[in-house]
């Protein structure tokens, strides 16, 4: 156990803060994952000349081109949120298709769409749910049928955020119906201006429309378009949800949310008296935070163990689960803590933090939803993590899928 | 940076583990305390052979002169097999008590004859986070009177350790004049716990204690009761898993049930982040001190909430089997209970959690 950094790393961290606080007037203002301002394209090339996001990139591939260090990583990481300075791009290009493509990809698909996502010119979206494959993913029906030298694409897609503003779309079809299900998959790359493709903005209950459906009609795509073999995007489309699923339940954002109800709690006043003074909420604060270190002293287990290349285990199979409810419960307590006040929403007087203790008590709902259900990851945890046998199939079920 | 143990920490772990696994059966433990809460002396010999009873104490005074880390990391094996021995009051909190506030004298006398396994040492701390029944004690010319509660640690004891109303320890011996032990029985035989009724008691003063040396005490035992919480839990829910895969109904294992599965998921969840809270809280104690007290409050808070739900959860996974005293998950079960109290239960911690960030 030993939590110092040497000194090299020291002077790393250094040279982060420096060049933040240099740079300052460069900052561009934080940005939703939608389409990147002139501003943000610039600050990104900045930050991808100095190593600070797309670091293990291969540089002929746009990245930085450096040796992977966790540390120097987390590091980044750690001066940036620090400082409020906004990242890297992180949208579903950057942070899933990029590292999928480096992993399955073609020479000539890395060349060709590696640095166009990291420089922000192509913004992606994902094409993975449907309506009837949510938790059941494997079941998806959306169809590529061959056609000369195209596939010739039918069906429906759900939950596609940033569909209405992406270049491109990486999409998972059913190429071969007739094999068993999962190995009748496909994964294309395809532009969201081909003829066919209809984008319904879909509202959510925080009143903002986070998400898309995408309908196909005989949209045509070349077969070139395929990362990996036909029949094998199942097994691509794996590599990619193991980076989804590493992004959501991060303890940081925990941590700075419990943060917040701190200081609201010692603000706020009710009857006059200030918010911490009440036994209960204070209570439950406590005990939040007593959570939120766990999983943050968890987080540190887990970068360990990724520097010695060692299996974490349940430590890592639980943090999407664990992570998620968390930043649930964290709105509801400063909801709760701010009562009458708490329910305040959309542009009303007297709204506390421009209504964001409501939007995320709800939208956090959908993460412990989305990217695997909650109860999806118990059974990745009791199957994988405690060795628990699945659920028997019921007799009668067919193998494949129609 | 290295959040994680070391090979020699791993190593020590597993020394305890392989010697306990067929010394310390449940069988066996069952025997042990068949007649009410008890010290034993044979598995602290045995344990002492290892070197683990003079685990904090330093070298020069024959122990190995470890961490707390180390310590909490017997602990937790220890909670594991719920072992009836009194290592947090004999090998953790008298050590430290001595480093801290004993004389060179004291030392001399104490801290070889406790690494070695020779001696008892019973700590009183409870009136330091919440005085029941009006108990406390105060000092009248260097002698005490009063009444301390929950005294940790075995009954024959050869001093005990007690905190005075004004913050300082004092060593008393047993046997002295004016000075009388009851046992106070709990759920959990396998921990001692006593009550004592003191007057006019001559007793020795550990006079450079600094101001803070009873806060840092309980710093200490609280990390120590939360890995034994650890150690307990992770077996109970190792426990049920077992016998998920064992027991039938419905012709299926009861593993093979999603209720039954989602049950263990979230023991599962929610004790492993404990690991590494326990880990931290030590490591602090031993190397980031404006930390240790919060950390401590924490640790013992949280385990104590997540012992708690495992300890049922795990039961109801047992089903009926599990409320019975044949299968003996009972004894993990009351010793996570007993725990949870002691040394301030998660309301009073989480109270003090606040208080040392100024949020009160």
């Amino acid at each position: 156990m030993d939590l110092a950094y040497s000194p090299p790393y020291q002077q790393f961290r250094q040279e982060v803060q420096d060049f933040l606080e240099k740079h300052r007037q460069l900052w561009p203002p934080r940005s939703s994952l939608g389409k990147p301002s002139a501003a943000m394209k610039n600050w990104q090339a900045l930050l991808i000349e100095q190593g600070y996001t797309a670091r293990t990139i291969p540089a002929e591939y746009g990245g930085y081109g450096g040796e992977p260090d966790i540390l120097k990583s987390r590091i980044i990481a750690e001066e940036f949120t620090r400082a409020g300075a906004p990242g890297g791009l992180a949208g579903q290009g950057v942070s899933m298709l990029v590292p999928t493509l480096l992993e399955m990809g073609s020479e000539e698909q890395k060349k060709h769409w590696i640095p166009r996502t990291l420089s922000g010119e192509v913004l992606w979206c994902q094409g993975y749910s449907e309506p009837g494959a949510g938790s059941d993913l494997a079941s998806l029906q959306t169809r590529a049928t061959e056609d000369g030298e195209d596939f010739i694409i039918n069906g429906q897609k759900i939950w596609t955020s940033t569909a209405h503003e992406a270049d491109m779309i990486f999409c998972l079809v059913r190429t071969e119906p007739d094999a068993p299900r999962h190995q009748g998959i496909s994964y294309l790359l395809f532009s969201m201006d081909t003829p066919g493709i209809e984008v319904r903005p879909l509202q959510t209950m925080t009143g903002l429309a986070e998400f898309n459906e995408v309908f196909f009609t005989d949209v045509r795509v070349p077969m070139h378009s395929i990362v990996g073999e036909r029949g094998q995007g199942w097994q691509v489309a794996n590599a990619t949800l193991k980076h989804e699923r590493g992004m959501l339940g991060d303890p940081d954002i925990a941590a700075t949310r419990l943060n917040a109800i701190v200081q609201l709690m010692q603000e706020e006043t009710v009857d006059g008296t200030r918010l911490m003074e009440n036994p209960l909420l204070r209570d439950r604060l406590l005990q939040l935070q007593s959570r939120v270190l766990a999983m943050q002293f968890n987080g540190l287990r887990l970068l360990t163990a990724q520097i010695q290349g060692a299996d974490p285990g349940i430590a890592r199979l639980i943090v999407k689960l664990q992570g998620c409810e968390l930043n649930h419960q964290l709105a509801a307590l400063a909801i709760d803590a701010l009562g009458e006040l708490g329910i305040l929403y959309q542009d009303s007087p007297r709204l506390r933090n421009k209504g964001a203790w409501q939007r995320s008590y709800m939208f956090d709902l959908g993460l412990i939803i989305g990217g695997g259900t909650a109860q999806i990851q118990k059974n990745i945890i009791s199957e994988i993590g405690l060795g628990m046998p699945r659920e028997p199939k019921p007799a009668a079920a067919s193998g494949g899928a129609r | 940076m290295e959040f994680a143990l070391s090979e020699e920490q791993l190593m020590m772990q597993d020394s305890v583990t392989r010697y306990l696994a067929d010394r310390a059966t449940l069988d066996t433990v069952r025997g042990l305390i068949a007649a009410g809460p008890v010290h034993d002396a044979g598995l602290w010999s045995g344990l002492a052979g290892l070197g683990i009873c003079g685990l904090l104490v330093p070298q020069e005074y024959g122990g190995a002169g470890m961490t707390l880390l180390d310590a909490m990391l017997v602990q937790e094996v220890l909670g594991r097999h719920v072992v009836p021995v009194s290592f947090i009051p004999t090998s953790v909190l008298a050590p430290l008590a001595l480093l801290a506030a004993g004389t060179a004298e004291q030392k001399q006398k104490w801290l070889p004859a406790i690494a070695e396994g020779r001696m008892q040492v019973a700590v009183g701390l409870s009136e330091a986070c919440g005085a029941r029944d009006g108990a406390g004690v105060t000092v009248a010319g260097a002698k005490l009177s009063g009444r301390a509660l929950f005294v940790l640690g075995a009954a024959d004891a050869a001093i005990t350790l007690l905190c005075s109303s004004e913050g300082d320890v004092y060593a008393v011996e047993q046997g002295a004049a004016g000075l009388e032990r009851t046992s106070l029985r709990s759920i959990d035989d396998t921990q001692c716990l006593g009550e004592l009724n003191l007057h006019d008691v001559t007793a020795e003063l550990l006079p450079a204690g600094e101001e803070d040396v009873i806060p840092r005490l309980l710093d200490a035992g609280r990390v120590m009761l939360a890995a034994d919480i650890l150690g307990a839990a992770q077996k109970m829910l190792e426990l049920a898993v077992a016998y998920s895969l064992e027991r039938k109904q419905f012709n299926r294992l009861i593993g093979s049930f999603q209720a039954v599965k989602h049950l263990c998921a979230e023991m599962a969840a929610e004790l492993e982040p404990c690991r590494s809270l326990v880990w931290y809280a030590a490591h602090a104690y031993d190397a980031v001190p404006e930390e240790s007290r919060l950390m401590a409050c924490h640790a013992k808070a949280h385990l104590a909430e997540v012992g708690r739900f495992v300890a049922r959860s795990s039961t109801e996974v047992h089903g009926g089997m599990g409320f019975t005293d044949l299968l003996g998950l009972h004894y993990w079960f009351k010793r996570i209970g007993c725990n949870r109290q002691l040394l301030g239960g998660p309301e009073r911690v989480r109270e003090e959690a606040a208080r040392v960030q100024g949020w009160i």
